[in-house]
């Protein structure tokens, strides 16, 4: 698409008359004496800060940005595609890759909706398995998205310390199901295995440990001086503008919207325990990272309450060893993933396979905002942006 | 001088060692990640991993300072040209490491948009192999690498071209 099109298709429409009133400027600048010509500027798919392989067009005035236009597509791997080749439990390790960072919410969401589709019941043991598991894999996907979003900004030393904590938590994973990152740690119907031996223990130890991690980290950063400066005012997103787009998780938390799936539509052992939803109400990059902070000390109250009512019994449902879907039908299943609404949409049509699989990923509805975030900030800003927006891109493309 | 100042202070070696010392004992790989395999990429630079133990910590974020290619994720067959376009802006002598599984071979993906194995674009010196290999996995790769850069020589230009300058 050219940049003619580009725009044309957003003149007038929402996109435009939120920008403008958001910003509230004008795009020419006739009162510089010098002759301003907008220049394009390619940023990625090879950058240290894209975050993968997400390719931007920006059209910059000088240091300013005036338009983005981002380019996804070089990592699609047809990984919907797979889904409809294989039987529903072999497809599990595919949501692994999907957001690599987060893999065990991916499998809950897609377990969720293989379950749904056939009717599975899981037992109490196995729910309360899944939220440690998926509470744990969203401090490790906030830590790796603070170690990387401050290197971003400039600051070297978050990385250091959060990668020393996220290890630990991969540590547990691997204790659990052998893989620290691709984790393919839950299966329709339950849990593959039960906790190891004294994992619970370990696990509650780091759990003590971590809260007084945070202050470091937040030691580091929530004063700082300069990670304000780089962070505050910098990609506002309005409440109403981010409903719009269908923007969810943090992102939409920051922006002053209290929507958590694991409230509003309690799965698996959310409804047993007690939890805050942090909100924030500027919708700028700080409150974002405010809110992301507060998410991890959520965590760590809801693992360890989870630890605490553990029940006994089986962590696997009674379930046919071939897992048939009935003819013609669908199940949509979503979760509060780190990034947002993870969802799985499955047609089944009678056989093992799946008929048609569609990810609803947060980190493609997030990007969609991007455009917005980026306009008229300071091209040094186009990397707080787009790490505030905490893209997989895996997930993007699929 | 003495005989014995001289024989504390001068050592003897070949250019080839000499040379092959300095080339693996600094090899600055290029931060760039593909997929899920960069983020065990990442995870090498930790301070459980470390990879500055083996002098290779200095990620570089411009092809035009790096002698490594650490080929970390899926190869798609849009990504592809771009992997060979920063592996053709590498200054020579350089060396390629295709981590984990898509890098090797495709992976799990056998799909219409993958491309099967980066060795079909550019050269590839070491194959990790996992999916994602674990960041001990990567450091495995590192020191055959090492050992493969001790192997190549600056006098033997056939060797040479054979062991390090293939893409030419």
């Amino acid at each position: 698409m050219e940049w003619a099109d580009f725009t044309a298709g957003r003149t007038g429409d929402l996109h435009g008359r939120a920008i403008r009133e958001m910003t509230n400027t004008t795009n020419t600048r006739r009162d510089t004496l010098f002759d301003v010509e907008e220049m394009e500027l390619n940023f990625g798919p090879q950058h240290p800060s894209t975050h993968g392989v997400l390719r931007l067009k920006l059209k910059v005035d000088g240091e300013r940005i005036v338009d983005c236009y981002p380019i996804i597509g070089y990592l699609h791997r047809g990984t919907e595609k797979l889904f409809e080749l294989h039987p529903f439990f072999q497809n599990v390790p595919h949501t692994d890759r999907l957001d690599y960072v987060a893999a065990a919410t991916n499998n809950l969401a897609y377990v969720g909706a293989v379950e749904k589709l056939i009717g599975l019941v899981v037992p109490p043991r196995a729910r309360y398995i899944r939220t440690i598991l998926c509470e744990l894999q969203r401090i490790s996907s906030h830590l790796l998205w603070l170690a990387t979003h401050a290197i971003d900004i400039g600051a070297m030393t978050p990385f250091f310390y959060c990668f020393r904590e996220r290890e630990i938590i991969l540590d547990l994973f691997e204790e659990y199901c052998g893989a620290r990152l691709t984790l393919n740690c839950m299966r329709p119907g339950g849990q593959p295995f039960d906790l190891p031996v004294g994992w619970g223990e370990r696990c509650a130890e780091f759990l003590d440990d971590f809260p007084s991690k945070i202050d470091e980290y937040e030691g580091l950063l929530t004063n700082n001086r300069i990670w304000k400066k780089r962070t505050v005012g910098v990609g506002v997103l309005p409440a109403d503008l981010a409903q719009e787009y269908g923007v969810t998780g943090p992102m939409l938390r920051a922006s002053g919207v209290q929507w958590d799936i694991r409230k509003a539509m309690p799965y698996e052992a959310y409804g047993d325990v007690e939890f805050d939803i942090p909100v924030t109400y500027n919708g700028d990059t700080y409150d974002r990272y405010l809110v992301r902070m507060e998410e991890m000390r959520q965590s760590v109250r809801i693992v360890e309450q989870c630890l605490d009512k553990l029940p006994d019994g089986l962590i696997m449902a009674k379930s046919p060893r071939v897992l048939k879907a009935p003819k013609q039908s669908d199940a949509y299943f979503s979760i509060e993933g780190p990034k947002g609404e993870i969802g799985f949409y499955l047609v089944g049509d009678g056989t093992p396979n799946p008929h048609r699989c569609r990810v609803r990923a947060p980190s493609f509805m997030n990007l969609q905002v991007v455009p917005i975030l980026a306009k008229d900030q300071l091209l040094a800003d186009m990397v707080a942006v787009l790490g505030t927006t905490d893209i997989v891109l895996g997930e993007v493309d699929r | 001088m003495t005989t014995s100042e001289i024989n504390a202070n001068i050592l003897t070696t070949s250019y080839d060692k000499l040379f092959n010392w300095a080339r693996r004992s600094a090899i600055w790989p290029m931060q760039f990640g593909l997929a899920c395999c960069a983020i065990e990429m990442m995870a090498v630079l930790d301070p459980r991993h470390d990879m500055s133990r083996f002098g290779a910590e200095v990620f570089r974020a411009s092809p035009r300072q790096s002698d490594l290619m650490i080929v970390a994720g899926t190869v798609t067959e849009k990504m592809a040209p771009i992997v060979r376009r920063l592996w053709d802006q590498m200054p020579e002598p350089k060396w390629s490491i295709a981590m984990g599984a898509c890098a090797t071979c495709g992976g799990p993906y056998r799909t219409y948009a993958v491309t099967q194995g980066v060795d079909r674009v550019i050269p590839v010196d070491v194959y990790v192999p996992g999916c994602p290999p674990r960041p001990e996995a990567l450091l495995w790769g590192l020191l055959h690498l090492q050992r493969k850069i001790d192997r190549s020589s600056v006098v033997d230009t056939k060797r040479e071209r054979l062991l390090v300058g293939r893409s030419g």
